[in-house]
């Protein structure tokens, strides 16, 4: 694949998953944005350009991408599939069911998990779920291993002819390190799955599938006990070290400062290997475990056996959240951390983020709070966007942030318990991503709520990605699921116009039934980028 | 050789091509590197950090240690104090004088001054002045680079090259301006 080859690059995580899975010989990769991930799939759009077998695209939703992802390995093809950890909840449908097929084309699904909530709503450990399905996950500790891993992912997806969850974590998606990339793997023809039986989940041919994929799982485990990806050194006798993906770099980063070198096994590849941990626990006299994420592995070996000899996050030895790093893997070794520089008495105030000045939400959050003046108790949940920023303390717009979508039913929810004025604020994106259902329901009982569709044209908090329909669609969506057309409007978001826009708003809150208020305007960041490169 | 860096800024200035930069700069002389970056929500207007690891031998970790950064690069002066813990004694801290004031309780700038001019080696610099000088506010974050320069294991020509690469799909005159940028920061970077 031309120029894409054989040189040494400096790549981001998520960018190193993009080419591996171009240099696999992948024909799609599919995705929603979402932070940490959303460069794996923006880099696959770049490739997309350039090669013409492989195509990339954005979808609705994480099940949208999952089940595109699932078609296009039933027609023999190598897929990719792209969200963050949350977006799998989204697509757990899919996934779990996913694990039960035979798996035609290579099908790598890579999950990006945010130990420390950098920029989510909770820090899940994608492991879990790749343990719940029964399926293979790799875990890369560094760049190159991103890439051999992605490729390597693809391999496995066909031979055992289970999905692959590829996991990766903030600090691997985020930063960037060499890749040595490999020649290419030729793109597989079209090739539709023979067995249609295997993909037919009726439960005569579930419970098959089931049961093939648990008995062959013994087998699977011996296989992976020898896998490369997992290595055992058998050092000092005293203390053993498990690392698990980049928990490695840190560990690896202070292992020099111990007098003496801890023996070490390093576990890439899941299922995990038993026979070494068990190798090395006999060889040791404790045990520390160190994995960015939850205990998953630490609470696998403590087991319900005697376990004082184990350390690690269950106890205490490394923080029970958040994510590692260097010095907190000195600390549970009981090596000094050095102390840097400090300004006397100087206190740095924090800087949160905020809303781009010349944000068109700021006017929207404006034109809301003026409507609700009149009004004395109300609830406005909102959804997960830019415009979640609104709960700083200078707007204090909104009351609540949980999952894509959950602004609409929890307003109707919130207003069936007579919490009213009840108003749901969602993004474009987010609408056509998991907003729609949620109003369905409130159609069908005409909900006695108002819902803010904050139409920015773009997908923002992510960097500005087109959403899935041109946003202009928005209104006759929302018509022709149902809403009345006398409390469907469209608002120009402006400064210009807060009070017509609060009259409007008011209006409609007044109205005891279902509205929608579709606020629009594009994002500032969108529009500077779009002048600047036309 | 090991050189860890810090830069720091306000989200929107420009603080991951700072990093890219001399990042480049380093893959050019085949050194190793790595370099831990923000994304996402932090990016909208709020504290900015990148890292960057620079060594002749393998680097695990892509975060930097407690007291361990030799340099630290700010856009931003307030920035320029928020990541002292991250510095080694000796550290260089080379940070823009101009504030970027999208916070209530934004302290008083000579009091930022004060406490950057206290530390053991620091230069502050207008580099929008600078910039300016050179062509664009817009090329602010690359006199930074330069003033830089002078403090990294890194030749002059291969972060001049570096700048080459970055800028090479904008054309010529914007090359140019930014290499000026490179130049004026670099002269006025002294200790």
């Amino acid at each position: 694949m031309g120029s894409t080859e054989q040189k040494r690059q400096m790549l981001l995580g998520d960018e190193a998953i993009a080419l591996g899975a171009v240099h696999s010989g992948a024909n799609a990769a599919y995705g929603y944005p979402g932070t940490p991930s959303t460069e794996i799939l923006e880099t696959c759009l770049g490739y997309a350009k350039v090669f013409p077998k492989f195509r990339a695209t954005w979808c609705a939703n994480e099940k949208t991408a999952y089940e595109q992802a699932l078609g296009a390995s039933l027609a023999g093809h190598r897929v990719l599939v792209t969200m963050k950890h949350v977006g799998l909840n989204v697509a757990a449908d899919p996934f779990m069911s996913s694990a039960l097929v035979s798996i035609n084309g290579g099908f790598v699904l890579v999950v990006a998990d945010d130990p420390g909530m950098h920029s989510s709503q909770n820090e899940q450990d994608s492991r879990y779920f790749a343990d719940f399905a029964r399926i293979i996950c790799l875990e890369p500790s560094d760049h190159q291993q991103a890439y051999d891993m992605t490729r390597e992912a693809f391999e496995l997806s066909e031979k055992h002819k289970m999905p692959v969850l590829l996991r990766i974590v903030t600090r691997l998606a985020h930063s960037r390190g060499v890749v040595l990339p490999r020649s290419a793997h030729p793109v597989n023809p079209m090739s539709k799955a023979r067995n249609s039986q295997s993909w037919i989940l009726l439960p005569s041919n579930a419970r098959r599938q089931w049961h093939e994929r648990l008995c062959s799982e013994a087998k699977l485990k011996a296989e992976f006990e020898n896998s490369s990806f997992n290595s055992l050194k058998l050092n000092d006798r005293d203390l053993g070290v498990i690392t698990t993906g980049t928990a490695k770099n840190y560990y690896l980063e202070v292992e020099g400062a111990l007098k003496t070198k801890p023996s070490h096994l390093h576990i890439g590849a899941y299922p995990f290997p038993a026979l070494q941990i068990r190798q090395l626990a006999e060889h040791v006299n404790k045990l520390l475990i160190l994995e960015e994420g939850y205990p998953y592995l630490e609470r696998l070996v403590r087991g319900v056996g005697p376990s004082s000899h184990i350390s690690g996050r269950m106890s205490g030895e490394v923080p029970v959240d958040g994510e590692l790093n260097a010095d907190l893997v000195r600390t549970a070794l009981g090596i000094p951390i050095k102390t840097g520089l400090t300004a006397s008495e100087f206190k740095v105030p924090g800087r949160p983020p905020q809303l781009c000045p010349g944000c068109p939400h700021i006017d929207s959050y404006a034109a809301m709070k003026e409507a609700l003046s009149s009004f004395g108790e109300s609830i406005v949940t909102a959804d997960i966007g830019c415009y979640t920023l609104g709960a700083m303390p200078e707007y204090n717009a909104i009351e609540s942030c949980v999952c894509m979508g959950a602004s609409i039913g929890m307003a109707k929810g919130a207003s069936e318990s007579g919490l009213r004025p009840a108003i749901a604020v969602i993004g474009d994106s987010t609408f056509f991503h998991s907003g729609m259902t949620a109003l369905v329901d409130a159609i069908s009982v005409n909900s006695n709520m108002t819902v803010v569709i904050l139409d920015n044209e773009t997908t923002g908090m992510t960097g500005g990605q087109s959403t899935i329909l041109p946003p202009n669609r928005i209104k006759n969506v929302v018509l022709g699921l149902g809403v009345n057309p006398e409390h469907v409007h469209v608002l120009q978001t402006h400064r210009t116009k807060l009070h017509e826009n609060a009259a409007v708003i008011k209006r409609e809150i007044d109205y005891p039934g279902l509205s929608v208020i579709i606020a629009v305007r594009e994002c500032i960041e969108t529009a500077k980028r779009k002048k600047a490169t036309s | 050789m090991k050189c860890d860096l810090i830069f720091a800024g306000v989200g929107g200035q420009g603080v991951l091509s700072v990093s890219a930069a001399i990042g480049t700069g380093a893959l050019n002389e085949g050194l190793h590197l790595k370099q831990s970056e923000v994304h996402g929500m932090s990016q909208r207007g709020g504290a900015v950090t990148a890292s960057l690891r620079i060594s002749d031998s393998v680097i695990h970790s892509p975060l930097i240690s407690n007291g361990s950064a030799e340099l630290l690069l700010s856009m931003e002066p307030l920035e320029a104090l928020r990541y002292l813990p991250s510095l080694s004694k000796n550290a260089v801290v080379i940070s823009a004088m101009n504030p970027v004031r999208n916070i209530a309780n934004y302290p008083d700038l000579e009091e930022i001054y004060q406490q950057i001019r206290a530390l053991p080696k620091a230069v502050l610099m207008d580099t929008e002045q600078l910039a300016r000088e050179a062509g664009s506010l817009r090329c602010s974050n690359i006199v930074l680079v330069g003033a830089a320069s002078s403090f990294l294991p890194i030749k002059t020509q291969s972060l001049e090259n570096a700048i080459r690469e970055l800028f090479l799909r904008k054309g010529d005159k914007i090359v140019e301006m930014n290499l000026k940028a490179f130049q004026l920061g670099r002269t006025a970077a002294k200790l």
